[in-house]
Formats: structure tokens, sequence, C-alpha cells
């Protein structure tokens, strides 16, 4: 999608989030100068391209008591990846997953899927879930915990101007 | 903050979902819960207050505005972690990075605005580390729902 200066100046209002008022978009729009229709329509289509995934709390998974978290990674037939790809990732425990491509002969995996629990012993039982889910297209697996944030700076969405 | 109750808990699980696009877009989902759209917007500060939600708002997809991401890792020598990691954070394309346990033990992304620029700093890492750097940009998003009950 190509971003026009006034949705950059929509993105950069809301990098923080919205205001909690009960009219957020009237007031931002105010903010920025614009009419609430012309901001929700941007908004809509910003959605409709992807630029914006959802409107939504994002919440801390260790205070709601998930403090484990693993990088599930596996070897997946190719062949079979299309279709079990999709299953994997609608499993609710599941908050990312991706298709990567190998590294041999070091990295055998092509599919990332983050699986959050309780302790590691859940994550664990999440991760035989996914190796029941994909059967005989599992070729191998491994889980890889964090053991430290070495850096977080999160990502500077609006450098280009 | 007190632990939550259970108009808490349906807040925090309602509002993962995506928010209308609309005048008043918290009425219909206080309504639901028996609050007044202020009532439940206290409670939604609150929650963040305390750290339960870390934000609230629009979830920007970086890569769809233009600009490249690539999952990079590393396997260092536990006696060169140190030394490699300040190495890797100095660049600013590291937008964050994660000591894993594993042989690959230093897994990182890199954010660009273009896929020229993931090559060079990936390449400029490794000539500086003497180490490979392995990369794997996503080739395919496998992704429905990001939520977790409260």
């Amino acid at each position: 999608m190509k971003l026009d200066s006034t949705d950059r100046a929509i993105i950069e209002a809301l990098q923080t989030g919205l205001p909690l008022v009960p009219a957020p978009y009237a007031q931002v729009s105010e903010a920025l100068g614009l009419d609430e229709a012309d901001l929700t329509a941007r908004l809509q289509a910003m959605k409709q391209s992807g630029v914006i995934r959802r409107i939504a709390a994002a919440p801390n998974h260790y205070r709601l008591g998930m403090t484990a978290n693993g990088m599930t990674v596996w070897d997946v037939d190719d062949a079979a990846l299309a279709k079990l790809g999709p299953r994997v990732g609608a499993l609710d425990f599941v908050t990312h997953c991706y298709e990567r491509p190998r590294a041999l002969p070091d990295w055998p995996y092509n599919l990332f899927a983050m699986v959050h629990g309780a302790s590691p012993g859940e994550v664990e039982a999440k991760q035989l879930r996914i190796a029941d889910l994909l059967g005989d297209a599992l070729r191998g697996s491994d889980i890889l915990y964090s053991s430290r944030i070495l850096k977080k700076t999160g990502l500077r969405l609006a450098r280009k101007r | 903050m007190n632990p939550l109750d259970a108009t808490d808990r349906a807040l925090v699980n309602a509002l993962q979902d995506d928010l209308p696009l609309t005048h008043r877009p918290f009425a219909a989902l206080a309504e639901h819960l028996g609050l007044t759209e202020n009532a439940l917007l206290d409670r939604v500060k609150a929650l963040r207050q305390a750290g339960v939600l870390t934000r609230f708002g629009p979830f920007f997809d970086a890569a769809a505005m233009g600009g490249a991401f690539c999952l990079c890792a590393m396997s260092v020598p536990p006696e060169e972690f140190e030394t490699v990691m300040t190495r890797v954070n100095a660049h600013p394309e590291v937008a964050h990075n994660y000591e894993r346990t594993h042989r690959l033990n230093m897994w990182f992304v890199l954010a660009t605005e273009t896929p020229d620029e993931i090559t060079d700093t990936a390449d400029a890492i490794e000539r500086e580390t003497g180490l490979s750097v392995h990369r794997f940009p996503k080739l395919q998003e496998f992704f429905v729902g990001f939520r977790v009950a409260a």
C-alpha cells in the first residue's frame, strides 16, 4: 500500500495507542485536523491492505501467568506444509507461525511456531499436540527457550519520508 | 493491582478482538458487560497501569508499509558472547535480539527499508565477528489469531 503524508501522520499519532475515551477516532481526527469519517476511511483502507492487522489490546503474557515461551521449530515434509501450516497457525496457543528456509546441514527446520504456556512443561505438552497434528509429515523438531533479551528497540514504523 | 475479577477477564479477552471503526467503538462491549463506557475505559486504564495490557491500539504490520525484515541466527562461542552481542546490537538495523538455548544461541531480527540492506547488514556482522549469520526470512505466514485467555 502506498502511504501518503496524512497516513504517516495517522500512524505516528497512533503508534503509542488509541486514546482511552468514548469517541477515540473523533479525538484523534481533531488533533490531526481531519474529519472523523476521513480518518476512519483511511484506517479501514490500512486494514484492508494489511498495514493494520487489527485495533486491539496487546496483553502481557507474563502478567497473565504465561511465563514460559518457547520457539518450537519443525522439519516438515515440504509437500505437506501448505496443508499443515495453517492448521498449526490456527492452534489457540500458537501466536506466530512461519515457514522459513532451512540452513542445511546446521538447521533442518522449515516451520517456526511460537508457543506460550504457564510453565516449560505446559509448552512441551503443547509441542506434543503440534507433533500429533503433523503426524507422518514430521521428521524432527526442537524447542528454543529465550534465556535473555539482548536488545529490544521495537520497530521504527515511520522512518520513510 | 488486585487480582483480575470476572469482568476484567471478560474485558481482556474481548479487547483482543478487532475494535470497530465507529464513532463510539466501546459502546456495544460496555453494554454487553453491563458497564458504562467510562467505567469500561477506567478498567482498561487500570489494566494498562498494572501492566496486564501493554498497549491498546492499532497493530501495524511494518512489512506491509514497505521495508524488509529477516530473522537471523548465529552460533556464538560462550567466551565471545558479550563481545559479539555488543557488535551486533550496535547496528541500528537490529530491532531485537534474544539469547536462546541452542547451538544457534543468538537470534535477532533485522529491519531495514530495502532487501539489499538486509544483505549488507548481515554481511557486515559476519565481517565484524568472523561468524556466520544464518538468514531465515519469512517465506509464508500461517497465522490465524493472537490471543491469550485471561
